[in-house]
């Protein structure tokens, strides 16, 4: 399998490369299905709007209070033997983690699923400082193996089949070929059990961390996290800073949220609250527990009330799930750590709006995914305020606002608008429209490419209202 | 999702309001729109002076030009009249998005007051009008298509099939992923069209798959959008708005 880079710039070519791939069409096809009635099903008992509107009340509420939060957090964290660092960008955190890794002289790093690791492309920075990084989780390790990033938020490996994961297992680890998915799950867990034994330092997310008791949650299913956190003498945890919760009694509605959003689970295999290192008396767990709250742009989407509410994210992929577009192109089309809608509203604050043009205009605005989304994220509105901002139109406090402004379509749209505030014009117009309905070009590209081209009717309504009124004036009652 | 909806009594008169893309391209699914209504017995009134509700510049981020086309739109309504929309993207635009529009503005009020009474068609024949059809068609297997803004801005996912399931010789038959969006999304099917087209095959080839002759939507772009794919593919089936068939089958 050829090693490819994705990059947003060029998320027309990857669309058109992903759309003409008929194993990457089913398998995201019948994975995204799944979810959906996955989803569904396990919702189907429960009043899920109830539900959502107090976890986005929840999320709302601790990003109300975010620095006082945060700042509460690390006292607790602190308090219970956790070392907190705070990390401005990517960049920072993961020198910070580095640091934390070579004061202990490790050299192998094995890792729980983390997107802001990710986000942060920790992996490449730790092998350049001559550490390894190998991740644990099922998918992330296929990925990794495969030398790719993850295609979805809560399932990295949805991209590929039993076939191809196989092969990857086969061709990189010398697993035997077969088609049976437990002998391959089994290969792969003993391949990894091996390396938690020898890692020096477990790096972990964190899904929820909680102000008032300075506990980090994490939630998994393949006790690979559990692992992660609790085997390596050191265990560094790595967060984006909206993930703060205020209360330990917020996390129950979340958990219940995001499982069920993300995969239709009630509850995961395992749920991990994590509050300080190895004490005295204990026989297990890492003599360190560190905590990097990673900034990277957040504090700027907080800055703005509207935009504030891209923070509430639960990272449960709900909305790619159910995303028209994402289930076609797939993940990597879209060459954003985070794909789908979350990362349509959320890479264009990480990487400006010139790198992800074509992000927030690659959606119908059908709002699947805001319906679906369990801290109930405006993200149709969200998308609308981000190609508000490059039209420049918006606050302009998005980087690159404005990037798509040009003369004309800022001239088609102020002919349309005057047009559309001069009545007597624009019945003229769409009259003559009908006339010469005769003229209209027959291919309109690229509408023509897959559609007839609309053709003006021969009336207008407007020219049909008029008419019907003579009727019926003429007559003194309705037609039928 | 919306919340529930606290719908008037039958009025005696309603405001029409015609959208541009049946001005321009399905005139007669507005006129039959207008014909529904009145054998109702209600008076309906036509402003002239109605353009289009600015949706397209609002959705591709020109909100500046938007309100000024929106802002005339305002005006057209000055009696307490519920205004009546085929569409639920034009009305979902009105509803949902003029006060967030105008929000701010010393047209606040005014769009806020406006968006409360606006209502999709199909919407307000079933839950004002409590219209009674009366079937007189040939018996057809029909699928329907309901916009992602009549069903996710607009909440009225259901009223189109009510009304269809009222005509006796009609096997209305559902799509698989009837909720998913047909890939129209106004200046989508242009920025994106590969994949827009995509879309729009998948949603044809499940109208077909269902067994349907015929399909009916409530929204224009839609019709444009679905109807202009399988036209082009030459395939059988062909699709109208839904005024317009209800009209033709019940007259």
């Amino acid at each position: 399998m050829s090693v490819q880079t994705f990059t947003p710039q060029a998320f027309h070519r990857q669309a058109h490369d992903a759309l003409g791939n008929p194993q990457i069409r089913s398998n995201f096809r019948r994975a995204m299905d799944g979810l959906m009635d996955k989803r569904r099903s396990v919702f189907s008992e429960w009043d899920v709007e109830t539900l959502r509107e107090l976890g986005a009340n929840i999320r709302l509420r601790a990003l109300s209070r975010l620095p006082d939060l945060l700042e509460q957090l690390e006292a607790n964290c602190q308090a219970n033997g956790i070392r907190v660092h705070w990390a401005s960008d990517g960049d920072e955190a993961c020198r910070i983690v580095r640091e934390i890794c070579q004061a202990r002289e490790a050299k192998s790093v094995i890792k729980g699923k983390s997107m802001v690791s990710e986000e942060m492309h920790l992996n490449a920075h730790l092998e350049e400082a001559g550490i390894e990084a190998l991740e644990s989780d099922l998918g992330e390790y296929l990925v990794q193996l495969n030398e790719q990033t993850p295609s979805h938020i809560i399932m990295p490996a949805i991209h590929l089949n039993t076939d191809e994961i196989s092969d990857i297992l086969h061709d990189k680890t010398g697993t035997e070929r077969t088609r049976d998915v437990d002998a391959m799950t089994a290969a792969a867990r003993a391949q990894l059990r091996e390396r938690f034994m020898a890692a020096d330092v477990g790096i972990s997310g964190v899904n929820f961390a909680v102000a008032e008791t300075g506990t980090l949650c994490l939630v998994e299913n393949e006790g690979n996290g559990r692992m992660t956190t609790t085997v390596p003498p050191v265990h560094i945890a790595v967060t984006g800073i909206e993930k703060v919760v205020e209360r330990l009694r917020d996390v129950p509605p979340l958990y219940a949220l995001l499982t069920r959003s993300a995969t239709g689970q009630p509850v995961t295999t395992y749920f991990n609250m994590i509050s300080g290192p190895r004490r005295a008396d204990e026989h297990d767990g890492p003599e360190e527990v560190h905590l990097v709250l990673v900034d990277n742009g957040r504090s700027a989407i907080y800055q703005d009330d509207e935009l504030l509410d891209t923070l509430r994210c639960i990272r449960c992929g709900a909305c790619m799930n159910h995303c028209p577009v994402y289930t076609r192109v797939g993940g990597h089309t879209y060459g954003t750590t985070y794909p789908g809608p979350i990362g349509k509203i959320l890479m264009p604050h990480l990487m400006g709006l010139e790198a992800t043009r074509d992000l927030p205009s690659a959606s119908s605005l059908c709002g699947a995914c805001g319906e679906v989304c369990p801290v109930k994220i405006p993200i149709p509105d969200l998308l609308v305020r981000l190609r508000k901002e490059s039209v420049g139109e918006g606050r302009g406090n998005v980087p690159g606002a404005g990037v798509k402004r040009n003369r004309k379509e800022v001239f088609a749209w102020k002919s349309w608008q005057w047009l559309a505030t001069h009545p007597g014009a624009w019945r003229a117009g769409t009259g003559m429209a009908g006339k010469l309905r005769g003229l209209a070009p027959s291919t309109l590209r690229p509408w023509t490419d897959y559609r007839t081209v609309p053709k003006p009717a021969s009336t207008t309504l407007h020219a049909l209202v008029k008419r019907h009124r003579q009727d019926h004036d003429t007559t003194g009652e309705s037609e039928s | 999702m919306t919340p529930l909806k606290q719908y008037p009594p039958r009025p005696d008169k309603v405001y029409f309001y015609g959208t541009c893309l049946i001005d321009l391209f399905y005139p007669g699914a507005g006129l039959d729109g207008i014909r529904l209504l009145e054998r109702e017995g209600i008076e309906v009134v036509f402003p002239d002076d109605q353009t289009c509700c600015g949706q397209p510049a609002y959705t591709s981020g020109y909100h500046d030009e938007a309100r000024a086309v929106a802002a005339a739109q305002l005006d057209l309504f000055p009696e307490p009249w519920p205004v009546i929309v085929p569409s639920g993207s034009c009305g979902g635009m009105m509803r949902t998005h003029y006060p967030q529009l105008f929000a701010g503005t010393e047209r606040e009020a005014q769009a806020r007051e406006l968006a409360g009474r606006i209502f999709e068609l199909t919407e307000f024949l079933v839950h004002v009008c409590h219209v009674k059809l009366t079937d007189r068609g040939e018996p057809q297997r029909v699928a329907m298509h309901t916009s992602c803004s009549a069903r996710r801005e607009m909440g009225v996912a259901d009223t189109g099939p009510a009304l269809l399931g009222q005509l006796e010789r009609v096997e209305l038959v559902e799509q698989a992923r009837a909720a998913e969006c047909c890939g129209f999304g106004g200046t989508f099917a242009v920025r994106h069209p590969e994949v827009s087209a995509a879309m729009v095959d998948d949603k044809t080839r499940a109208i077909e798959e269902a067994g349907a002759e015929h399909f009916v939507t409530s929204d224009c772009g839609c019709l444009m959008n679905i109807d202009g794919h399988l036209e082009q593919q030459q395939r059988p089936v062909r699709g109208e708005h839904i005024a317009s068939y209800l009209w033709r089958r019940t007259s």
